[in-house]
């Protein structure tokens, strides 16, 4: 494999006829993890989404030298991304078993990958006939987390993993992401700079639609005036804002 | 107390004949989002061509009733399965045209099946003890109602355990939930669009058997004058709850019969009130999500 996962070019993105990507390009390093900041509202689930082909778009995405902005969402995943949603979108009405058993791509998912998952997340071996709706925000983001990790994967696409979570379960997260980064990239949206800030390697910021910086990410986060003025906030203050 | 048995019986029958039609309704919707207009005419060639099998062998006999009732199941499902694959496939999330397709379908279906079979109600055989009546309480209930209750339990059953117990069923109940997830985690839910248009329409072709005996005939409309109160039945179930839709059902029938018999033939307005009062009230339906 060359040194990027993803390359994407020029992708614009459309929900509902409404551009909300104007053009976007960037790289994803075959290891480590790669954040995406920008204020609330400048198109980073809409980036994601639209890698994923779950939103309309044009322009050219490649996963590990495969063009795949043909393919449709489910084939997309079945190349091998893992999509861990904002909000988690786990299935409220399936349990939690039924939710990672679904996630399970034929031929990807393995007996190592599911104790693995088990070993990472012990709360939901005892929750496994537990209704996923029931759990709380920490513990739908762990099955959210294991269904990614229970297939091999070239890359995962994780968007906003810690927000709403409590500080005990934000360092679970932090944990896991750190784990599943030593196998497989990851490409993070994340408004929490201290998670970026402990986690990624390199950094893309948006804004208004198109890519406005890339770099390291420490290297962005120590610089309190272009944090400033791309995020909007000072790096020692912790969360991006509108 | 035995006009109230035989209302309950009769109540319960016609429950189930919706529960037939609508399973499959609510299921599609729930999945697609698609309105079905075209399942009535699922309902009526499972009738007109299951009788046709059924004459075949000797309608009334059991052999032919049994045939009947399999040739239905399997158009239902047959037709069901070509309408999904070439008319609404390549309309995928084009709701108005899916829907403005399912109608021009259900106009269509109508005048070929009156080209056919003429627009003449069929008065429809069956093995002799369909005819007859049982004794509860004083009350005499036509057999035909046990059989079209315990066929529409055991349909309920049978959907249950699939979407229970098997992994396409796992599928569509995530998909009737966040159909987009689905496909995020790499399952082409398509497939699951033909498997329900399939089911929904097995069970309103196996409907459209035990309807044509349950009024005694069958006709290019009956598909029709079902589907009306099956859409009455699904919206006040919950668009997408198969369980709201068995419940539904048989309070619809019930609350239809009683108003018949008590208040001057005024079932059907008084079933449109109620609709209206549920959507009023509890927008979503007694059991579906709410939006």
């Amino acid at each position: 494999m060359s040194g990027q996962v993803l390359v994407v070019d020029h992708l614009a993105v459309s929900v509902a006829g409404q551009q909300v990507v104007e053009d976007v390009s960037f790289t994803v390093p075959a290891t480590g993890i790669t954040a995406v900041l920008g204020r609330n509202g400048v198109g980073k689930t809409s980036t994601l989404k639209g890698v994923l082909g779950l939103y309309q778009r044009t322009g050219e995405v490649t996963l590990a030298g495969e063009r795949i902005d043909a393919l449709p969402t489910h084939k997309v995943v079945q190349r091998g991304i893992g999509y861990v949603p904002e909000d988690r979108e786990v299935f409220a009405r399936l349990t939690v078993s039924e939710n990672l058993a679904l996630a399970e791509r034929q031929g990807s998912a393995t007996r190592e990958r599911r104790e693995m998952v088990d070993r990472l997340f012990p709360d939901l071996v005892q929750r496994r006939d537990q209704m996923a709706g029931t759990l709380s925000g920490g513990q739908q983001q762990m099955v959210a987390l294991a269904r990614v990790l229970l297939n091999d994967n070239l890359l995962l696409l994780v968007d906003e993993p810690t927000k709403g979570l409590a500080p005990l379960i934000v360092e679970q997260v932090i944990e896991a992401l750190r784990l599943a980064s030593a196998t497989v990239p990851i490409l993070l949206v994340e408004q929490n700079l201290d998670v970026v800030r402990r986690l990624a390697g390199d950094a893309v910021v948006i804004a208004g639609g198109r890519v406005v910086h890339t770099g390291s990410a420490s290297d962005l986060l120590s610089d309190e005036l272009l944090t400033q003025r791309l995020l909007g906030v000072h790096a020692e203050s912790g969360e991006v804002r509108p | 107390m035995s006009t109230i048995v035989l209302l309950l019986a009769t109540g319960l029958g016609l429950g189930a004949l919706y529960f037939l039609v609508a399973s499959g309704l609510s299921l599609i919707y729930g999945l697609m989002h698609v309105l079905n207009f075209a399942h009535g005419a699922f309902l009526t060639l499972g009738a007109l061509l299951g009788y046709a099998a059924a004459l075949r062998l000797d309608a009334t006999s059991w052999p032919g009733f049994i045939a009947s009732i399999l040739v239905g199941a399997l158009v239902g499902a047959g037709v069901a399965t070509l309408t999904e694959l070439l008319l609404i496939r390549p309309l995928y999330e084009r709701h108005i045209e899916q829907v403005l397709v399912t109608v021009g379908l259900s106009l269509a279906s109508v005048a070929l099946f009156e080209g056919i079979w003429g627009t003449d109600p069929t008065f429809i055989r069956g093995p002799a003890w369909l005819d007859e009546t049982t004794g509860i309480l004083g009350a005499r209930v036509p057999n035909d109602r046990f059989v079209i209750i315990g066929v529409a339990a055991l349909v309920l059953l049978a959907i249950v355990v699939f979407l229970r117990r098997t992994r396409y069923g796992m599928i569509i109940r995530a998909g009737v939930e966040n159909r987009a997830m689905v496909t995020a985690l790499g399952i082409d839910v398509r497939r699951s669009f033909t498997l329900v248009f399939a089911i929904g329409g097995a069970a309103a072709g196996l409907g459209g058997v035990l309807a044509a005996h349950y009024f005694g005939y069958v006709s290019p409309s009956l598909g029709g004058s079902l589907l009306i109160f099956a859409f009455i039945v699904t919206v006040i179930g919950g668009l997408g709850s198969l369980t709201g839709a068995a419940v539904a059902s048989v309070l619809v029938a019930l609350l239809q019969q009683f108003a018949n018999y008590y208040a001057g033939g005024t079932g059907d307005f008084v079933i449109v009130l109620a609709l209206a009062g549920v959507l009023l009230v509890r927008p979503s339906g007694l059991m579906g999500k709410a939006a």
